[in-house]
């Protein structure tokens, strides 16, 4: 356990060991062979969506269904975006203050809990981390008359309230880790100078924390991005997010048409898929401290 | 008087130095009080009453106290016991299919390897798509037609000449889960392929040399020195799937249908009594998939939490 969540909290490569020299041997050929395989089955759902989402409708014969098209068209990509468009849109509004909402609170949180050693704070950080645990199941019937008591409007402002709620957790563990690692002496030093914990707080440890702040934002931004359950709850087909819109566009129709509903995965995964590529590192760390978190 | 004032003083300063975390605490502390804990008695407290109807969840109609009868009558009734069974194979496969798999890969990798990046990459991207988007091609996948009419693997299977392999994947009545195990098996493992990975790359060299030196044949080396240190990190792995598990809900949502009676889970009878303004039994079957999940955290959390002390 320790291996792992000492490094919760910051981007992780996971190293690599010096790459090998000389001939091939039997026994590294079939490690490639084996690793290949497994490339090979773990892409065919990649294969079938591109497939399928390039196929008309004259083209759904169950005889050619892993089949090239014959035509390849763009229709169902027109089709696909033209609906889950208004979604997308709705979903970003919702992602972004959510995210950045959640890594405020969650930093605030963590450099308190690293920091100052008040009776208890063991306790109370153990109790913060059980709500990530939490089936959301559990308290839904509640919090729907809650939110709704509240006026919380469904849709975009419900979500982004759910979010940040239970976004405090994880966020406040990831930074706790993060701030464990600052060095005691950096603090002293601000306090001997007379600085308080806000004033600390902003100009010694806000500015040694952007490598947190882009792991909590990554995974803040993915998990709220592809939330369904809250989703499903607090919104509907004219204000919910893109997974509910997918999940209509998918279900909904009786003849399921799967091209269209392919080229709308793609959609639906796009971001954080371009998330996954370009700061790979940062999506690490935040899988990483997931290991005290599910 | 001197020690009076003096002592005065003290806790004005303990005060004074928990009252700042605290403050600056306060917010997160309330939203967590209120709605995770507050939620969870509430939650329960709707659970123990007769609140079956519309109207009574509208309010328009009263609600009386039941006790445990909801409780009773759910894991009395054949149609949740169904549903426990299914969360308790779906949770079997799930977990085995992504420990074995995962740690396959991670040992795969761990040695020196051109491509390393490139397959790590590939076995991971899983983990960034929703289970939304990866159920839509996956319920392509998983088509229960068969010979002619077959389509999804079941084409794929007659292709490669495996007919036999052809079934009804998730509309079977008794297994039907686990073939939604199949998709969550491929989204996970590349998670717990990263974890060991992880483990792998913590050992000291110095202590895979020291065996070695020791004449340790490469089995003993897995079974005394590389598998006792990657134990804690398997716990963790174990914690974290099993209990995303046990909350299963979006795959099957998204392949089968929330009605479908050979596919459905705790969460998922959930969502069906919420909708028809069962509230009660609603509330209960959270309370259930609550207790479940407790019985698996709560001692990991506490074990965690000494060793963290240590």
């Amino acid at each position: 356990m320790t291996a792992v969540v000492e490094e919760a909290g910051r981007p992780i490569d996971l190293g690599r060991r010096a790459a090998p020299r000389g001939r091939f041997t039997v026994g590294r050929t079939l490690r490639y062979l084996v690793l290949l395989l497994f490339v090979l089955v773990v892409l065919v759902p990649v294969y079938v969506l591109l497939v399928t989402s390039f196929k008309g409708p004259g083209d759904a014969a169950p005889t050619r269904a892993w089949n090239l098209p014959r035509v390849w068209t763009t229709a169902n990509w027109e089709t696909a975006w033209s609906t889950l468009s208004p979604a997308i849109a709705r979903t970003v509004q919702m992602v972004v203050p959510a995210a950045l909402i959640s890594a405020f609170l969650g930093s605030l949180n963590g450099f308190v809990l690293s920091r100052w050693r008040f009776p208890g704070a063991d306790l109370v950080f153990t109790l913060i981390l059980f709500g990530m645990f939490i089936p959301y199941q559990a308290v839904m019937i509640p919090l729907n008359q809650l939110v709704l008591g509240l006026g919380v409007p469904s849709g975009v402002p419900s979500l982004i309230l759910l979010h940040v709620v239970y976004g405090i957790p994880i966020t406040t563990l990831i930074f706790r880790n993060y701030y464990m690692t600052v060095p005691q002496e950096l603090i002293e030093a601000a306090r001997v100078d007379g600085a308080g914990m806000l004033r600390t707080y902003a100009w010694i440890v806000l500015p040694i924390s952007v490598p947190s702040f882009v792991v909590v934002l990554i995974w803040q931004f993915t998990s709220a991005w592809n939330d369904f359950l809250f989703a499903v709850f607090f919104s509907s087909s004219q204000n919910g997010p893109v997974t509910l819109a997918l999940n209509n566009l998918a279900n909904g129709a009786l003849l399921q048409d799967y091209g269209v509903s392919m080229a709308g995965a793609l959609f639906a995964s796009l971001p954080t898929l371009l998330v996954y590529v370009l700061l790979g590192r940062y999506f690490m760390g935040g899988l990483m401290s997931g290991s005290v978190k599910g | 008087m001197a020690t009076a004032t003096r002592r005065r003083a003290g806790v004005r300063r303990a005060v004074r130095r928990a009252g700042a975390p605290l403050l600056l605490l306060l917010p997160s502390l309330i939203l967590v009080g209120v709605f995770v804990y507050g939620l969870i008695v509430a939650n329960a407290r709707q659970s123990a009453t007769d609140n079956h109807t519309a109207a009574q969840a509208t309010g328009q109609a009263p609600t009386t106290g039941v006790g445990l009868r909801n409780y009773l009558d759910l894991l009395g009734s054949e149609e949740f016991q169904h549903s426990l069974t299914n969360l308790v194979l779906y949770t079997v496969v799930f977990l085995v299919g992504t420990m074995v798999i995962g740690f396959l890969w991670a040992w795969l990798l761990d040695k020196p390897l051109r491509g390393e990046g490139f397959f790590r990459s590939i076995y991971l991207f899983p983990m960034a798509v929703s289970f939304i988007a990866s159920g839509v091609v996956w319920r392509w996948l998983l088509n229960s037609n068969q010979d002619e009419q077959a389509s999804g693997l079941n084409r794929l299977f007659q292709m490669i000449g495996l007919d036999a392999l052809q079934n009804n994947w998730w509309n079977n009545v008794s297994v039907g889960i686990v073939a939604i195990a199949i998709p969550a098996i491929w989204q996970l493992s590349g998670y717990v392929m990263a974890l060991f990975l992880a483990g792998f790359r913590g050992i000291p060299v110095e202590l895979r040399e020291a065996a070695r030196v020791d004449g340790a044949s490469e089995w003993k080396l897995y079974r005394h020195v590389l598998f006792p240190q990657l134990s804690p990190i398997a716990l963790s792995a174990l914690i974290i799937i099993g209990h995303m598990s046990l909350k299963a809900f979006d795959l099957i949502m998204s392949i089968s249908k929330p009605a479908n009676y050979q596919t459905k889970v705790p969460a998922v009878d959930m969502y069906v009594f919420k909708s028809a303004f069962d509230y009660a039994n609603a509330a209960a079957v959270g309370t259930i998939l609550l207790v479940i999940v407790a019985i698996v955290i709560v001692p990991y959390l506490v074990h965690t939490h000494r060793q963290d002390k240590r």
